[in-house]
């Protein structure tokens, strides 16, 4: 049994639908992200699990007990807002020591607790400093402190690197993830950013309009996303309309209006047959000029127009353009990739086993 | 959104709590409003026949239209002198700032009395400049921008230094000159600002009462004025009673119009940056413009106050002297109703200190209770809660006259009839000064002390209090210095054993003789002494520049 398990739950903003029905566990020491864009409803999930917003409809059962009906405070769960919400009136100290005198904690213990935390989150000596004396990245930290001092059974941290740039937000990822998993903390992250939920999480819960589009490690949904949406929203977004058709030897050909590719067997996990949206990977891609290069039939490429080209250090993304179709080609730096140009005709090959079929 | 789940408990103690200021206005404030309308329809049978004399007599139409245009000039002047001292405020860091900010308090802990005689000493007869303006227009102007000139200067100068330079800046490179930036990028954004101060000074100079009757003589005279004299000199209650509702229809409306400036011109306490777009002036336009602003604070605040020390030493033979003080205590022989300084000095530390333990509970609990409120009520409970402020303590005086005087309640010989009187006009200031921090307190930092095992009960004692405290204690000092400086309310209430130090001052002035102006304007310079000490305090705990007085 999880330790967490919400069934059915179902929350309304003035008419606007913003939980559908929707149902998730939890396990003990996981780290779970919830990513979706804004407005996807998830951080109406961390009010509804931390008794802050009361659903319509659905269950939460913590532990085998449902706690509906149990007041926040009394939850013991851990939050971490967004704008961080520090005590402007205490001090870094204090702040840290809330929880615990809220229930109840010795004052030796408390100090103790207060210095073994602001050590974890490498703010040792901290303790006298005014809130507003510290910088974004301090406090975040002191608020990861704050919520993770009284111990609780589940922490939830709602957009916690929103407030901060880019290159603080990568290095205290990494921070963050090894203090969660040293801890074995059991926590909910929400995000609107696919590299934090990714980097973070054990499972990643994709989210749209109030539910649940996907669920699993980030490895799994990368490696098959689910269906358009979640492909899109995670950065893959080369998808086109196939008409599939699978032989005798399980083999599979996807028609599509810029030809045919041929797949192997585990392309496609539920339907073989039909239409479904294809994705093209561009792991192992690779493009060459049609001027230079000798036509070449075969399957699993197509030509197109180079319609961009913009150098990321690494590699090279292509913008080409097919028919009425655009795609987006992230490949390496080697010559031939180096010499094409925008307006140049190009041979785009791609290996079969990066061709995806979703729902 | 809604919080579910606090508990059913601590919502029913909620509502109650909410219940006590609820019944104290409803006896003291509601009841006699509805007592002043009965009075007013009921006088002759049932009939307007009040009604039919107010508007049928040019005597009556006319004090309305001098209460109009009187607040009108006031007001535009008001906003003349205090719109460019907001502006430096709000743009210019420079030394003595501090200090001269603070100075801008002082008329707002300072009695009418003692004000409406720094005028007469500064620019009455035996005055210290060589004009003398009593009896004009020009003196009741002049001493209602002294007062409502921190008005403007705080309200507008907390959004100014909110709006970030940038806009402006940002304007200037798309082509817009000086003049267009202010009016297009400027004024927009501090708009609101301007609108609640102009509409509170209106209300308060709509309604002033002191410096009028002692600085207009008989022909200017306000509604407030006229209702006092046809209630205390020539007893005709029932048309009192119809001037009062006239005047009250016109101070609600505009009490609902600032109540809508005013929160919309509020500002996030997490966005008050000290002064975000402050720095230091440069060259020689931006410091002539910052000394001729600290020149006209000096003339405004200071000068009168000046003169009505200098004026409670000075002899008639052009020395300085003492007589004027040694009066005060032992009086003369057989004067009638005389009260000496240290009684009415302590009647009027004792109605202070009761007010303020009265204002305070009330107040507090009115602005959580409004800080909480959601939706198309909130304007209105706004309004109707505020609607004290803008109801004149000689309305307020008057229902509780009429009202309090007979069974149930029969406290008109009792000295509390005072400190309801008081505690009526100042809760709204402590409102005010709480309202304005508590609406920006941060609904998260409560989230977050709920979720770190914080009950409603703890999170207000540990979230809200700590951080509201301060507005607090600047709200019971507002009280405190209200009830001590109220002049209105007391005049029409007091009984010559309670009278407090302004009537005891009013008292001197009644009676013919150069030596009683010399003894009003040494017990003035007393109580402007005592209102100081609220004005150190208030200055001390303010936080930051947060609340609108």
């Amino acid at each position: 049994m999880s330790l967490l398990e919400a069934t059915g739950l179902t929350l309304r903003y003035d008419d606007a639908l913003v939980l559908d029905d929707l149902s998730f566990q939890v396990d003990e020491g996981e780290v779970i992200a919830l990513l979706g864009p804004s407005g996807c409803g998830k951080t109406s999930i961390l009010r509804v699990l931390a008794g802050l917003e009361a659903a319509e409809a659905g269950q939460v059962r913590f532990d085998g007990a449902l706690i509906d009906h149990v007041a926040s405070h009394k939850r013991g769960f851990g939050f971490m807002f967004q704008e961080f919400a520090l005590f402007p009136h205490l001090n870094v100290e204090q702040n840290l020591e809330f929880g615990l005198r809220m229930s109840g904690g010795a004052k030796h213990s408390r100090r103790e607790r207060v210095a073994e935390l602001l050590e974890l989150v490498g703010l040792a000596g901290y303790n006298e400093r005014q809130v507003h004396q510290l910088s974004g990245g301090e406090r975040q930290r002191v608020a990861l402190a704050r919520s993770l001092a009284p111990s609780p059974k589940l922490l939830m941290l709602d957009e916690p690197m929103g407030a901060l740039d880019r290159g603080l937000r990568d290095a205290l990822l990494l921070e963050l993830r090894e203090i969660l998993t040293s801890l074995g903390q059991t926590s909910i992250y929400v995000t609107h950013d696919q590299d934090e939920a990714f980097s973070l999480a054990d499972r990643v819960l994709i989210m749209e309009a109030g539910h649940i589009r996907q669920s699993g490690t980030p490895e799994s949904i990368f490696a098959q996303p689910a269906d358009a949406f979640v492909a899109r929203f995670i950065g893959l977004g080369n998808l086109i309309e196939a008409e599939l058709n699978a032989d005798a030897t399980g083999t599979i050909s996807a028609r599509t209006e810029i030809g045919t590719f041929h797949l192997p067997a585990d392309a496609a996990t539920e339907t073989t047959r039909g239409t479904a949206t294809l994705l093209l990977g561009d792991e192992r891609a690779s493009l060459e000029s049609t001027a230079t290069a000798p036509e070449r039939s075969g399957g699993n490429s197509f030509t197109a127009t180079v319609l961009q080209r913009s150098f990321r250090g690494r590699r090279l993304t292509f913008r080409v353009e097919t028919g009425a179709h655009e795609f987006l080609f992230d490949v390496d730096t080697r010559p031939e990739h180096q010499s094409l140009g925008t307006g140049d005709q190009v041979r785009v090959r791609l290996d079969p086993s990066y061709i995806r079929v979703l729902r | 959104m809604h919080s579910p789940r606090s508990g059913l408990s601590s919502t029913l103690l909620r509502r109650g709590i909410v219940l006590l200021p609820v019944a104290f206005l409803g006896v003291f404030f509601v009841y006699p409003l509805l007592q002043i309308l009965v009075e007013s329809l009921t006088s002759d049978g049932v009939s307007f026949a009040p009604f039919r004399d107010i508007f049928g007599e040019d005597f009556f139409l006319e004090r309305i239209w001098f209460t109009l245009w009187q607040a009108t000039a006031s007001t535009a002047l008001t906003l003349i002198l205090g719109l460019p001292s907001a502006y430096i405020f709000a743009r210019y860091d420079f030394p003595g700032k501090t200090l001269i900010k603070a100075l801008t308090t002082v008329p707002f802990v300072l009695p009418t009395i003692v004000v409406a005689f720094g005028f007469l000493a500064l620019i009455g007869p035996n005055g210290i400049l060589p004009f003398n303006l009593t009896n004009s227009i020009w003196i009741i102007l002049l001493a209602h921008v002294f007062y409502n000139y921190t008005i403007v200067v705080r309200t507008v100068s907390a959004l100014w230094a909110n709006v970030d330079p940038r806009t402006e800046e940002a304007a200037r490179m798309l082509g817009a000159g000086p003049w267009q930036v202010f009016w297009r990028v400027t004024f927009p954004q501090i708009r609101p600002a301007v609108l609640a101060a102009s509409m509170l000074v209106f209300l308060f100079t709509f309604t002033s009462f002191g410096v009028i009757l002692i600085l207009g003589g008989p022909e200017f005279a306000t509604i407030e004025v006229t209702i006092y004299n046809l209630t205390a000199r020539l007893f005709r209650l029932p048309l009192a009673a119809a001037l009062s509702l006239v005047q009250l229809i016109f101070t609600f409306a505009f009490m609902v119009l600032y109540a809508r400036f005013q929160e919309r011109s509020a500002v996030p306490l997490s966005f008050l940056p000290r002064s975000a777009g402050a720095r230091r002036p440069r060259g020689r336009r931006e410091w002539a413009l910052i000394t001729a602003n600290f020149a006209v604070v000096m003339v405004v605040v200071l000068a009168p106050l000046l003169a009505l020390v200098e004026r409670s030493f000075s002899s008639a033979n052009g020395g300085y002297t003492l007589s004027h003080y040694g009066g005060l205590e032992t009086g003369d022989a057989g004067r009638v109703f005389f009260i000496s300084l240290s009684d009415s000095l302590k009647n009027s530390l004792w109605f202070a200190g009761t007010t303020m333990l009265l204002a305070v509970p009330i107040g507090t609990i009115i602005a959580f209770a409004l800080a909480r409120s959601h939706g198309r009520w909130r304007t209105l409970a706004d309004g109707l809660f505020m609607l004290p402020l803008g109801a004149s303590a000689i309305t307020l005086a008057f229902g509780i006259l009429i009202t309090l005087d007979e069974p149930p309640i029969n406290i008109r010989a009792s000295w509390t009839v005072l400190v309801v009187a008081h505690t009526l006009i100042a809760y709204p200031f402590v409102v005010r000064s709480v309202l304005a921090v508590v609406r920006g307190i941060d609904a998260q930092l409560r989230e977050a002390a709920s979720m770190l095992g914080a009950s409603p009960i703890r999170v207000f004692r540990y979230v809200d209090l700590p951080i509201t405290w301060r507005a607090i204690l600047v709200g019971a000092t507002f009280a405190f210095a209200i009830s001590l400086g109220e002049f209105g309310a007391s005049l029409l209430l007091t009984r010559p054993e309670f009278s407090t130090l302004p009537v005891a001052i009013f008292r001197y002035i009644g009676q013919p003789g150069a030596e009683r102006l010399g003894a009003a304007l040494a017990m003035s310079t007393v109580l402007m002494a005592v209102s100081a000490v609220g004005f150190l305090l208030i200055e001390r705990v303010r936080y930051r520049d947060v609340g609108e007085f």
